[in-house]
């Protein structure tokens, strides 16, 4: 094991261990602290790709925006844990095997895929990540897609705005 | 055997720098408390803290001492873990940023060059940035965890204020990128150092907005909303005693003090003494000018931070708001439009 496996194997664990418990904490607002800290160890998996760009990206906008105001909303709410409706045991149930079903294709499907078997992961190389050639990527080959998406960006800014007018 | 197959040289010399950075950033902001006393006593016209020691030099050993010794209380209606996490993510959030700061060039000792920052990335500035928005998870958690309705109204109140103007923060430093043309910020200073003119030439306006926005962010006077005491008693930290309040009052003085190194770094030149050519002297002694000139530059701009302070009167909620969204914003964008349109009639 080198050090970049040993990051990959303590990130990987300390994202999963955060997800789960994003899912079985009581109260809502633990919950999103464990999410803030899934947002992290998936940052540093971005890193250990050597996408920078990509991984403080995410800490700005998932992690530093959208968590705060996830919380904020958390807050002003003030969501009680013994107030909180408790769902049936069946409506459970349903959830875990729905749930484990997909998970099973997932895995399945990587599995069975044959693009993915006997490539190797670049670690630590390959600049795609890096802001230059991010950049040259977005502004030249998908510069139509990037620009429409921005305009989706836009649409959502303005339907806010009306929406707090009325 | 090729476990951690790596050069551990490299990993001790991080260390020490980063312990030295700390530490001294810590000393400092020990002794920028008293000096936020003895400023607003000559401001005020009064001699402020002179008992303790010499001119009252040990004063904030006594004021550190005093915290530590109080009495530790959590509320029993409070959420312990988060309670406790409040403050420390307040500090580390606040001493974070010191890792993209360039202290100086590079000294040479036993052989090794060493560089005076302790990473250059590629993604410098945008690294400060997410640091930043960080900061707030430890004033909201440490004021939702008090379980106190004053707490968490201040905590809400700094969350919004902090995101509000996180964004005009955000645009001045596009326009600062597009002069620059680059993220890390060694060598956004080693440009300056190498050009005639500082940044703050370039983006005069573009330094008052994050100057300004800074100032929010650091819940410094006139924006210390979050602490109104006499609207909301003391603000996030009023179920805090002790040394976790201690860690509150500290990181406002780190965040001021770092958020001062990043304006030097980014506007002013950083480690660059003006009218000196560095390359006449050896090296090591470069190095050594050159944290200091950094450091004079951070003092002069925390003076500046207390000097706000005790002269301009608290904002209203609703002033600091419309000044958030409706004028830094604004502005932000015409900065940006402005330098887009003069690198475009460069060209």
């Amino acid at each position: 094991m080198n050090i970049l496996e040993i990051l990959f194997f303590a990130l990987s664990a300390l994202a999963i261990i955060s997800a789960v418990m994003v899912l079985i904490s009581k109260n809502p607002i633990h919950s999103v602290l464990w999410l803030i800290l899934v947002f992290f160890a998936i940052s540093g998996h971005y890193i250990l790709l050597n996408a920078q760009f990509l991984a403080i990206v995410n800490i700005i906008v998932y992690a530093g925006a959208i968590m705060v105001l996830f919380l904020f909303v958390m807050m002003l709410m003030n969501v009680k844990k013994d107030k909180e409706p408790q769902k049936q045991l069946w409506v459970k149930l349903t959830g875990v095997i729905a749930g484990g079903s997909f998970l099973t294709l997932l895995i399945a499907l990587v599995k069975q895929n044959t693009s993915f078997q006997g490539r190797d992961v670049l670690l630590k190389d390959g600049s795609i990540g890096l802001i230059h050639p991010l950049g040259q990527a977005l502004f030249t080959d998908f510069v139509v897609p990037f620009e429409i998406s921005s305009v989706l960006f836009l649409s959502a800014m303005v339907g806010a705005v009306i929406i707090g007018k009325k | 055997m090729t476990l951690l197959a790596f050069d551990w040289a490299i990993i001790i010399e991080k260390l020490i720098l980063i312990a030295i950075i700390v530490l001294t950033t810590l000393l400092i902001t020990l002794y920028t408390t008293f000096g936020e006393r003895k400023v607003a006593a000559i401001l005020q016209d009064r001699p402020g803290p002179n008992r303790a020691g010499p001119f009252g030099l040990f004063q904030p050993l006594a004021d550190g001492l005093k915290l530590i010794m109080k009495e530790e209380i959590i509320p029993t209606s409070a959420s312990k873990w988060l309670f406790i996490l409040g403050p420390g993510l307040a500090m580390t959030a606040s001493l974070m940023t010191s890792a993209v700061i360039p202290w100086g060039t590079e000294l040479h000792l036993f052989g090794r060059t060493i560089e005076l920052q302790i990473a250059d990335i590629n993604i410098g500035l945008l690294y400060v940035f997410a640091v930043v928005s960080m900061g707030v998870y430890g004033i909201m958690i440490g004021g939702w965890a008090s379980n106190n309705k004053f707490s968490l109204m201040s905590a809400l109140r700094a969350a919004s204020q902090a995101i509000s103007y996180e964004i005009a923060m955000g645009l001045a430093l596009i326009a600062l990128l597009m002069t620059t043309g680059s993220l890390s910020l060694k060598t956004i200073v080693a440009d300056q150092v190498a050009g005639n003119w500082w940044n703050v030439v370039y983006q005069p306006l573009g330094f008052l907005i994050f100057f300004i926005c800074a100032m929010a962010e650091c819940n410094r006077t006139p924006f210390d909303l979050p602490e109104a005491e006499n609207e909301l008693n003391f603000g996030y930290h009023q179920e805090y005693s002790s040394m976790k309040l201690g860690f509150y009052l500290f990181a406002e003085y780190v965040n001021m003090i770092m958020s001062s190194a990043i304006m030097a770094s980014m506007y002013f030149g950083g480690y660059d003494l003006p009218f000196f050519d560095e390359s006449t002297v050896a090296p090591n002694i470069a190095a050594i000018i050159g944290v200091g000139t950094l450091l004079i530059k951070i003092v002069l701009f925390v003076f500046l931070f207390m000097w706000i302070r005790w002269t301009i009167p608290r904002f209203r909620y609703d002033q600091l708001m419309n000044l958030g969204w409706k004028k830094m914003i604004p502005l932000a964008l015409l900065n940006m439009l402005i330098t887009g349109a003069l690198i475009l009639s460069k060209l």
